[in-house]
């Protein structure tokens, strides 16, 4: 190198350098003014790899657990029912077997109707991909048996908007429900009054995998539905039999992979900064409750607005689990006497 | 404020390589690398103060988690106890640093750096072979996914994929919304690393930082392994925090040091030196002389109190209460002033 190039070269150097540091900082703008960041979901049904027979179904609204085997496919929740081809597509692909078992986690809409959707994929006949008609029925005059707790049948039997190929075919009462499928246990374990009465987690135990419907959402605030049963109390307990059933490979990840009612795919310690912040809010308005203040006050107050950047969503607004908190330890109150 | 933001980065940026550009068209990063802690030493070695948020640009979000921060949390909460930092708080952290690199056996192209920082195991791959970047509902770890280019001699590095963590060790928070971009820079025997930190949820403009690294030829690392204790009956019960406006440690650092309460607070319009124009007075003085944290060019010789070694242990031949001796030089010229208030 001559004393000549030497500057020139470094001049050029730098010239990368700025416009890479320019280029950086360019994107960080375009993100801060609601441009797609790396991270931000696309659109359309993707089929996201767990573990090598579970698949996590997104894109198309609540997330859809895929479990897959030599006895056929099991859904925890189904997919909307303008995603169901789609979905039904993404699962031939992995697999040639039927559908034979939905677990619905909730009554919530999203959560159960495509049931009938994808119901009607058994009736098209076993020359169909993930058809089920003419394969061993499980108590399920469509080929397919959709279990949920019974306090779900219960709600959208009595329900009037509800068509019947959405109603689940079978129930469980008791605190947990298993069976075996695709030789991995399957634990189905009812959380009582947190999202609503009618909460069930799905446990696969050999693959260490576990799937929670709107227990846990860590894209958005907790939806709790009172009118359905929900309570701050019962998200709490839901969340921390999670972190019980949960454990790390190493460090604070890997080990048991979480899928989330919405969101990315988790691990025990999301679970724990998911659970942190609903005990935190919780714990404001508790306080704002003994001051004596109303609703009204303690929204203005707006308890949350710490949070409101990682978790405000249309769906679950702030003002929404405010009001499902306080309304929850409300209740408490009044049940303890107070 | 953005536009001057990003000329100033430039302008270090060009500054910094310019000095130091070679002809070379890549730069070889392997090898075993030492922390140095001449910059931010007291913040990185034994910990920030509680409620210091000076020099980052949180929004009032992360200032409020940060209030709402109870230190009680990483030790109660067990989930926390064994977590690795995350890539980027890791390249500030206490351990030393191997870069080894990958090379295609096929091409003999180099398709990737693997890092191992000597703390909680922690691993991460740097990606060159321009492999796409996983959906955004894969899930998300403490070393996130990272690819990068070469800028000439410098590598651009991309993470994202980022559990959740803290920006500095007293509570502010780094969300899952964050991206990390660095730049590595090596001089010699040097390496500087420039992390870049833009997260939407917590911070108004990206916060810039540096740190640097020297060759450290025949480092050896040992393994690491970690398993929570439960502290107290029945953890999942409790999560220490602090009610909004009611943390009674949060004026300590600006009192102690003879700040203005405002200007510890944090915020894009505290970074600049024109801020010391308009920041105020503080309501006491700063101290005469360093009282805490005086000499940390490593862990062990940091002083908590004249004498007295953050781990505990007195330094031979300095009776209690004596003032601060000068501060043993690490690495020659890199260490901080004598005796200057942090």
């Amino acid at each position: 190198m001559t004393g000549v190039r030497a500057p020139r070269i470094a001049f050029v150097t730098c010239l990368f350098i700025a416009a890479a540091a320019c280029t950086t900082l360019a994107e960080a703008q375009a993100r801060r003014n609601g441009v797609r960041s790396p991270t931000a979901p696309a659109d359309g049904v993707r089929a996201l790899q767990v573990r090598p027979n579970i698949y996590m179904l997104s894109g198309g609204g609540a997330n859809v657990t895929v479990q897959i085997g030599k006895h056929g496919v099991l859904l925890v929740d189904a997919p909307s029912p303008r995603l169901v081809s789609e979905a039904a597509a993404l699962i031939a692909a992995l697999t040639p077997a039927p559908i034979r078992y939905v677990i619905n986690t909730s009554a919530t809409r999203e959560h159960i109707e495509g049931n009938d959707a994808i119901a009607a994929l058994g009736r098209t006949g076993t020359s169909q991909p993930n058809a089920a008609a003419n394969v061993v029925l499980l108590g399920s005059a469509q080929g397919m048996t959709i279990l949920s707790h019974e306090n779900v049948l219960n709600r959208l039997t009595h329900a009037t908007d509800v068509p019947r190929g959405m109603l689940p075919t079978s129930e469980y009462f008791e605190p947990t429900k298993d069976f075996s499928f695709n030789g991995e246990p399957v634990v189905v374990y009812h959380m009582a009054n947190a999202h609503s009465d009618g909460d069930s987690i799905v446990f696969f135990r050999s693959s260490d995998v576990i799937s929670t419907g709107d227990v846990f959402t860590p894209d958005r605030y907790p939806e709790i539905d009172r009118a359905r049963g929900g309570s701050v109390q019962g998200m709490l307990a839901a969340l921390n039999a999670i972190l019980a059933m949960t454990v790390p490979e190493a460090f604070a990840e890997g080990g048991t992979k979480v899928i989330p009612g919405h969101g990315r795919l988790c691990e025990e310690i999301d679970v724990a900064e998911y659970r942190d912040m609903v005990y935190i809010v919780t714990e404001r308005i508790r306080d704002s409750i003994q001051k004596g203040e109303s609703l009204a006050e303690v929204q203005a107050a707006r308890p949350t607005r710490d949070y409101d950047p990682e978790y405000l969503s249309q769906a679950v607004t702030p003002a929404m689990f405010v009001e499902a908190v306080y309304a929850s330890l409300v209740d408490e109150r009044l049940a303890d006497g107070n | 404020m953005q536009q001057r933001f990003g000329n100033r980065v430039a302008a270090g940026l060009i500054a910094c390589a310019g000095a130091y550009a070679v002809s070379a068209q890549n730069v070889d990063f392997s090898g075993g690398w030492m922390p140095l802690y001449h910059e931010d030493g007291p913040e990185r070695l034994p910990g920030p103060e509680l409620g210091d948020y000076t020099g980052l640009p949180v929004n009032d979000a992360a200032r409020l988690r940060a209030d709402s921060y109870d230190a009680d949390r990483i030790s109660v909460v067990t989930e926390y106890q064994c977590r690795q930092h995350s890539a980027d708080y890791s390249m500030r952290g206490l351990a030393t640093l191997r870069i080894d690199s990958e090379i295609d056996p096929a091409t003999q192209r180099l398709i990737a750096f693997h890092t191992r920082i000597g703390f909680q195991a922690m691993e991460r791959t740097i990606w060159l072979d321009g492999r796409a970047r996983p959906p955004p509902e894969a899930v998300h770890t403490w070393q996130g996914f990272s690819t990068a280019v070469w800028d000439g001699n410098v590598l651009t590095i991309t993470t994202t994929h980022l559990k959740a963590y803290y920006l500095r060790r007293n509570g502010v928070p780094a969300t899952p919304l964050r991206t990390l971009t660095e730049h590595w820079m090596r001089h010699g025997e040097f390496l500087t690393v420039v992390t870049i930190i833009d997260d939407p949820a917590s911070l108004t403009e990206p916060l810039v930082r540096s740190q640097s690294w020297v060759l450290d030829p025949g480092q050896r690392m040992g393994t690491t392994q970690c398993e929570y204790v439960t502290e107290i009956p029945d953890p999942g019960q409790l999560v220490p925090n602090h009610l909004p406006g009611a943390n009674p440690w949060l004026r300590e650092f600006a009192e102690h040091y003879g700040l203005p309460y405002e200007a510890t607070r944090g915020g894009a319009e505290t970074l600049y030196p024109e801020y010391r124009l308009m920041m105020g007075q503080p309501a006491k003085p700063p101290p005469e002389q360093c009282e805490v944290y005086c000499i940390c060019s490593t862990l062990f010789d940091c002083q908590r109190e004249p004498g007295t070694t953050l781990l505990g242990g007195r330094l031979p031949g300095v009776p209690a209460g004596a003032p601060a001796p000068a501060a043993a030089p690490a690495n020659g010229a890199l260490s901080p002033p004598s005796g200057a208030p942090r």
